[in-house]
């Protein structure tokens, strides 16, 4: 099953360094990860999204709550939350096939941020299942290259985490 | 007033009631030795960094404060990697200070360089890399908290030559606030309450002790708790001197070669209450097949042991302190349940007498050759109640968990997490520096004693009368008998026929050493020892091809123990 966890970290130093190591160090999974400053400047939020059963993601938590520089865990598994993640692509837009290409970009309401002759490349900003979509879409034209953030999260609802 | 950096750092450590520290010098650490001389705190020398950091957690296990041990960086550092291992396996309290290249070199693969921070990380509770002189009087406040707080363990400081030499104005902070780290003492009343009931239920209680219970000095309130609902208690290597042996609800350790009694009443109990404890791979057996009819208690200051390898019915964080206080103060106001409580266990515990009776701990005795069970018996039977024992690890590691009744906490120390050879002896040495006054005695085999023989020079110089016993069987013990019971008795390379002379050895170092080859031997050779002034190693030739049993096989389950082979 796969969990989508955010941490806040202290902005240290060798941190990322540390919660990477506990993953492997310790058998667990990381599908994706994205990693950037709070509203406190001395605070880092981590999105990590990993595998694994209910006893692995306990397992997972406390060991990250065990590390001296984690502030907070979230787990967003039984919680309502937003997510969006931002993909690049770019794709192979011969004569042919250029139109069918604006047309899914349009629908997706996607952006086209580069132009060449043979190519376009396209700028995706939504929920990890649309980004999906839009790239089996695309596929049948020719990928040629992709890059992908990894999801952020937040929860819904009026309570926001804030360090006191 | 302004201070350098390797100034700050002394003063930190006499702040922090450190009056002994073990090391070795080298380059970037030459100025902390150079003001080390205008300061009160003892230094002890060792003769290998890896030494340094067994002392220094030797220390630490038996006085229940920091252990602080020094190394140079690069090679200095590398070699403190399998002690700060071994303290990080047994949660061990201490603070190591690594010496580390000027910061503008760092990352150059400068002469003496190492990646102690990337490589420590796994290994230690916490670890800094302190860049700035400002930051480090608060750095090592809080390394010296994260040591000793919540469930222990070792930090290392790497302190680039550098820093040293800068100055900055000292002010060592009053108080330590980490908002990352904030353990749990005091356990959850209601969960408390759950446990009480569960407790006054059980018909077939047996309480499973370990580490926690040593490292939180909890023997008194383990002892009332027992002795007040009557329950069995077994303990681990780690939580051995919490509980006497001799005690008649005791069940002596449990385990891949725990006592018969132990494994069974686990096997067979209703209520198992984990005391300070995980749930090694050493101590369960086959998961599957582990306590398969009790209700689990787990009380732990670390929520993640709890639950990591075996479910748990009932979880209590918070200090053993604490929690075994809470629990007693709520059952004595149970009295009347308490009695019948008391008297629907009796089946149990005399079903537990005759398990004793059935299998009790023992070995086949010879006239003819020297058993090494019967010398570790006669060391107890001459030795001081409050005398320290430090083990290396095999065979003789687990006789002395088998025979030896420690009556007193903090009286065994042993590697139970990593299981390093050549940690008994610089343990030794560290509990001796913590304990003059002290016998103590390092219980060795002949493998592991060459690990850190060099620390003779140690002993004799800082004129620790450690006493060192070496059961010679001229192998190595425990991976033999694996390679007799499952490998056909196929000897690879653990046959260390060289016969070493450890008389002349100890000798060389100015020490005194003794020989028994004999039975009749054994006493008079361990009588002298002990009355020897000064370091003294008593070789003992013992029967080759003995074993440790029982034994529980690997994958196997703790009712599926070898008796006899």
């Amino acid at each position: 099953m796969k969990h989508t966890i955010s941490v806040l970290v202290e902005n240290e130093f060798g941190v990322l360094s540390r919660v990477v190591g506990l993953f492997s160090g310790r058998g667990f999974n990381i599908e994706s990860l994205t990693v950037a400053p709070t509203l406190e400047s001395s605070i880092s939020r981590m999105t990590i999204v990993t595998r694994g059963d209910d006893q692995i993601l306990e397992q997972i938590t406390k060991q990250l709550n065990k590390l001296i520089d984690v502030i907070k865990v979230i787990d967003f598994t039984d919680e309502e939350f937003v997510e969006r993640e931002l993909a690049l692509v770019k794709v192979t837009a011969e004569d042919n096939t250029r139109a069918e290409v604006l047309r899914i970009v349009d629908i997706f309401r996607a952006n086209v941020v580069d132009v060449t002759p043979r190519t376009y490349t396209i700028e995706i900003t939504g929920a990890p299942k649309k980004i999906d979509a839009i790239l089996e879409l695309l596929r049948p034209m020719g990928l040629k290259e992709l890059v992908r953030s990894g999801p952020v999260v937040l929860g819904r609802g009026p309570k926001g985490w804030k360090s006191t | 007033m302004k201070k350098t950096g390797s100034e700050i750092l002394l003063e930190c450590l006499v702040k922090e009631g450190v009056d002994t520290i073990f090391g070795y010098p080298g380059g970037t650490v030459i100025n902390i030795y150079n003001d080390l001389m205008n300061y009160p705190i003892k230094h002890v020398l060792t003769r290998h960094e890896q030494a340094a950091v067994h002392a220094a957690d030797g220390y630490a296990r038996v006085s229940g404060k920091v252990g602080v041990a020094i190394a140079t960086s690069g090679p200095g550092a590398t070699n403190t990697i399998t002690g700060i291992a071994t303290a990080y396996m047994d949660s061990i309290p201490m603070v190591i200070i690594t010496g580390q290249v000027p910061t503008p070199l760092i990352g150059n693969d400068a002469f003496q360089e190492a990646d102690i921070m990337g490589i420590t990380r796994p290994i230690t509770k916490h670890n800094y890399l302190v860049k700035d002189v400002k930051d480090l009087a608060r750095i090592i406040k809080q390394a010296f908290y994260i040591a000793r707080t919540g469930r222990p363990g070792p930090v290392v400081v790497d302190l680039p030559k550098d820093v040293q030499i800068a100055s900055t104005k000292f002010e060592y902070p009053e108080t330590v606030d980490i908002r990352g780290y904030k353990p749990n003492y005091t356990g959850n009343p209601r969960q408390i309450e759950k446990a009480v009931k569960m407790l006054l239920a059980a018909k077939k209680p047996v309480l499973y002790v370990g580490g926690g219970a040593t490292l939180s000095d909890t023997s008194e309130e383990l002892g009332k708790l027992a002795e007040m609902i009557q329950a069995p208690v077994t303990t681990t290597l780690m939580g051995m001197a919490c509980f006497p042996k001799r005690h008649p609800l005791s069940l002596g350790m449990l385990g891949m070669h725990g006592t018969y009694y132990a494994n069974m009443a686990v096997t067979n109990s209703d209520l198992l209450v984990a005391i300070g404890a995980r749930f090694d791979d050493r101590v369960t057996g086959k998961i599957a097949t582990f306590a398969p009819h009790a209700k689990i208690i787990h009380i732990d200051i670390d929520p993640t042991s709890i639950k990591k390898n075996v479910r748990v019915d009932l979880p209590i964080v918070g200090d053993l302190k604490n929690v075994l206080a809470q629990l007693t103060e709520k059952l004595s106001q149970c009295t009347l349940e308490i009695s019948e409580t008391v008297a629907s266990s009796e089946p149990w515990r005399e079903q537990i007498l005759e398990w004793k009776a059935q299998h009790p701990m023992a070995y086949k005795p010879s006239k003819t050759v020297i058993k090494p069970q019967y010398v570790i018996e006669k060391v107890r039977e001459l030795t001081n109640e409050d005398a320290i024992v430090t083990t290396e690890v095999g065979q003789h590691q687990m006789w002395t968990a088998q025979f030896f009744d420690f009556t007193k906490p903090r009286t065994f120390v042993t590697s139970g997490g990593l299981g390093t050879m050549g940690f008994g002896l610089p343990s030794a040495l560290g509990a001796q520096a913590a304990f003059p006054e002290r016998q103590v005695i390092d219980i060795s085999g002949d493998g592991s004693f060459q690990m850190n023989s060099q620390e003779l020079a140690t002993l004799v110089q800082y004129r620790l009368p450690v006493k060192i016993v070496i059961l010679n069987n001229n192998f190595l013990g425990m991976v033999r008998q694996w390679q007799q019971l499952f490998f056909d008795k196929r000897y690879s390379q653990t046959c260390m026929e060289l016969p070493i002379d450890f008389i002349k050895l100890a000798e060389a170092y100015g020490a005194t050493g003794l020989r028994a080859t004999k039975p009749e031997e054994v006493e008079e050779v361990i009588r002298k020892g002990l009355e020897t002034p000064g370091p003294v190693i008593m070789e003992f030739k013992v029967a080759r091809e003995e074993n440790v049993l029982p034994m529980v096989p690997a994958g196997a389950g703790l009712n599926e123990m070898v008796l006899a082979s």
